[in-house]
């Protein structure tokens, strides 16, 4: 398959791990966030561990929309699906998420509620057209990558005059997050995370550009490489940063140059500043309140923001007690070390959200990686 | 088949009709579709004794039974409809003890206003890929729902069918050693269906693989009665079908990524839509796992038939106390191939 194949070549790849194993300092460790779960999925799904010398370790990071999202804004959809005359529509990996109480939003369709999964926004601004008694509500979550999508279909929907499309804003944003990573009292002065650099998500770039990264790299004394989703790009780019590492640099470099440039895409940033603005701060799952790190619709949109529309529940609601997702969001933790993992909390009865989302650290080492523990314990 | 006497003043508008509650309701027009549709397309002389069951011979053996329900949603697909789907998907069921299909029955449930000309589309359908099959309708019903009750047609299709003499095909019999083979390319029904949506907006030439498999099972037993293991990889695809035989058996599997047959369109559409080939449902294909010195033989009858032609071998059973499908990824690491957690595509047979 052209543009695919070319990246999943098992013979460069075993060759970029050579040269990594040749190149990695044996008398040090190299501790390395992929922030995008993204990255998660693929260095799972490849088996890309088994390839890499093992002083080399990915740290796995926040950077999955659907575990980042704080259980109160998953009871708060379930509230809005229950309103009379609503359909949600949300992206299907949201379906499952538990919020309080274990309802997720697949509980509360079986319940009666009308949601419906979709696939793009514009799916939503036609379910609201053709159901003009109903009011349609888009529940819209991700990073910088879903956020244009969001901003054309309130264009779309202030063009077409409708009344009855409103989007539940949950838009996040990245750097935001990592500066909140680093800036945690675990990796900044106490130390107990160690990490060396950070894997920066493509896709988000192909938007925000590189430009964003830039001050953190020079602020956190961290390098970054932005790096695409297939296997092989995922090698390069922790060669990348081993070279950094071992040159003592701390640049912003791009590995994902067939995609993204320094500045991003122009339009695509201007789209999303016409239509949303910074929040104060938001609450992560797993990094607490964080400063101007979210999206809300501006002004001019008032009309189409579900927030606005209802008196949608602002609460925050604590984790399970027991589940670690905020650690292991935050690198602190592995999966593993969750007591739930794999005994009450599967890909089938999810606790947290790291084991919803196919992207989330759980869920990616429980499906793809397990059988590394069973090795361990026997 | 000739009517005895006319006895609908009116033949079915099938062109403009739609399923009324009477065509449900057990009186004339229940009766004329019964007649001008179903007994008309299916022809056999144990439908034809317009019995509420069918009476037949059969040999002495050992029999297997199978039903299933379809709901497929779109009705009409890329490669099939809903009503070859139900012939095939029950032959399959069937054949995969290594039997010889005998006859099917047909339950249809269907939505009041749907339209009489998809339904003659449907049955048409199955009738044509049941005499393909050599597998007779025998015997059916229909019920008619009131609008909004269900989603035009579901149909229900039950088979039963003979093993020969030798032969004890099992999921609980893979073995540790045994080969893992494969008859096709992976994920085509699954693609097939989803590029039918209607939400979905690319266009593919990407085909079902809905077709019977019997005549390709029998050459298999043919020539090797002790194949371990036969099963078809419809919902949850060769994952979710793997991980049943492992557990069942008790047993581990080893797979090698490179080795599992996958159209390049197929990768293509499941790269755009997120989803994993592995998981994605089959219609037309099945695994075989067998001895290891059985393998060739197999392969070489599966690549002989036109369902087969693309065969391979994918992995090698072998012991594993946590029962864990693994595979050798393209990149040289590993990962475990793990059931599937919720629901991948609904409604996708």
């Amino acid at each position: 398959m052209k543009y695919i194949d070319e990246y999943r070549d098992g013979e460069l790849a075993k060759g970029i791990a050579r040269t990594i194993a040749a190149e990695a300092d044996p008398a040090r460790s190299y501790h390395l966030m992929e922030f995008c779960g993204g990255h998660t999925h693929a260095i799972s799904r490849y088996g890309l561990e088994d390839i890499l010398p093992p002083n080399v370790r990915m740290v796995h990071g926040p950077g999955c929309p659907v575990c980042v999202l704080p259980i109160g804004r998953i009871d708060a959809a379930i509230w809005l699906a229950k309103q009379p005359g609503v359909i949600l529509c949300t992206y299907g990996d949201m379906m499952r998420v538990p919020g309080s109480k274990r309802i997720s939003l697949l509980k509360a369709k079986a319940e009666g509620c009308d949601i419906r999964m979709v696939w793009s926004t514009m799916d939503a601004l036609k379910l609201a057209q053709a159901n003009p008694d109903k009011n349609v509500v888009f529940f819209a979550i991700g990073f910088e990558t879903t956020t244009p999508p969001t901003a054309v279909a309130l264009k779309q929907a202030q063009a077409l005059d409708l009344k009855n499309f409103f989007v539940f804003c949950n838009h996040v944003l990245t750097p935001s997050a990592i500066a909140q990573i680093l800036d945690s009292p675990e990796v900044r002065t106490l130390g107990t995370v160690k990490l060396d650099g950070f894997i920066g998500p493509a896709h988000v770039s192909t938007i925000i550009g590189s430009a964003p990264y830039e001050y953190f790299a020079e602020e956190y004394q961290r390098p970054v490489v932005i790096a695409g989703f297939e296997p092989l790009d995922v090698l390069q780019a922790v060669l990348m940063l081993v070279r950094q590492v071992n040159e003592g640099r701390f640049q912003v470099e791009n590995e994902f140059a067939r995609a993204v440039t320094r500045d991003g895409n122009a339009k695509a940033k201007a789209l999303v500043a016409e239509v949303f603005e910074l929040r104060k701060s938001f609450e992560w799952r797993g990094l607490g309140l964080v400063p101007y790190s979210a999206l809300r619709i501006k002004q001019p949109f008032a009309a189409f923001d579900a927030e606005r529309k209802w008196e949608v529940p602002q609460d925050s609601v604590a984790d399970n007690k027991a589940c670690e997702c905020g650690a292991i969001l935050r690198g602190v933790k592995r999966p593993t070390d969750c007591k739930l993992f794999g005994t009450i909390c599967t890909p089938e009865n999810p606790m947290g959200s790291c084991m919803v989302s196919a992207e989330g650290a759980c869920a990616a080492h429980w499906t793809y990686g397990r059988f590394r523990d069973s090795k361990a314990e026997a | 088949m000739t009517l005895p006497r006319r006895s609908h003043p009116r033949p079915l508008d099938i062109a403009h009709g739609r399923v009324d509650l009477t065509h449900g309701g057990g009186g004339r027009a229940m009766q004329q579709l019964v007649e001008e549709l179903f007994v008309a397309a299916f022809d056999n002389e144990a439908l034809n004794q317009r019995n509420d069951q069918a009476a037949f011979d059969v040999p002495a053996g050992r029999m297997v039974m199978t039903t299933d329900g379809y709901v497929i949603s779109p009705l009409f697909f890329p490669g099939g409809d809903i009503g070859s789907l139900a012939v095939h998907g029950t032959v399959n069921d069937v054949a995969m003890a290594g039997a010889k299909p005998l006859s099917l029955s047909a339950g249809f449930i269907i939505e009041e206003g749907f339209p009489l000309a998809d339904l003659k589309r449907i049955v048409d359908s199955m009738a044509r890929a049941s005499k393909e099959a050599g597998v007779p309708v025998v015997t059916g019903d229909t019920k008619v729902v009131e609008k909004g009750k269900g989603d035009g047609i579901f149909i229900t299709t039950a088979g039963i069918g003979l093993v020969p003499p030798g032969v004890t095909i099992s999921g609980d019999r893979a073995r540790a050693g045994d080969a893992i083979l494969v008859s096709g390319t992976m994920g085509d029904h699954g693609v097939a269906v989803m590029s039918q949506r209607e939400s979905l907006g690319f266009e593919s030439a990407i085909l079902s693989d809905s077709a019977a498999l019997h005549t390709l099972v029998a050459e298999m037993v043919a020539a090797i009665p002790d194949i371990h293991v036969l099963r078809d990889p419809t919902r949850g695809g060769l994952a979710a079908t793997l991980n049943e035989i492992a557990a069942q058996a008790g047993i581990g599997m080893a797979l090698k990524e490179t080795a599992i047959p996958i159209k390049a369109e197929v990768r293509g559409a499941c790269e755009l839509l997120g989803l994993d080939p592995l998981y994605v449902a089959n219609e037309g294909k099945l695994i075989c796992i067998c001895a290891p010195e059985h393998a060739e033989q197999l392969l070489a009858i599966m690549r002989a038939h036109p369902l087969g032609k693309d065969a391979a071998q994918i992995g090698v059973c072998r012991e594993d106390a946590h029962h864990f499908v693994q595979m050798e990824t393209a990149m040289g690491g590993n990962r475990v191939v793990d059931w599937l957690a919720g629901e991948q595509l609904p409604r996708i047979c």
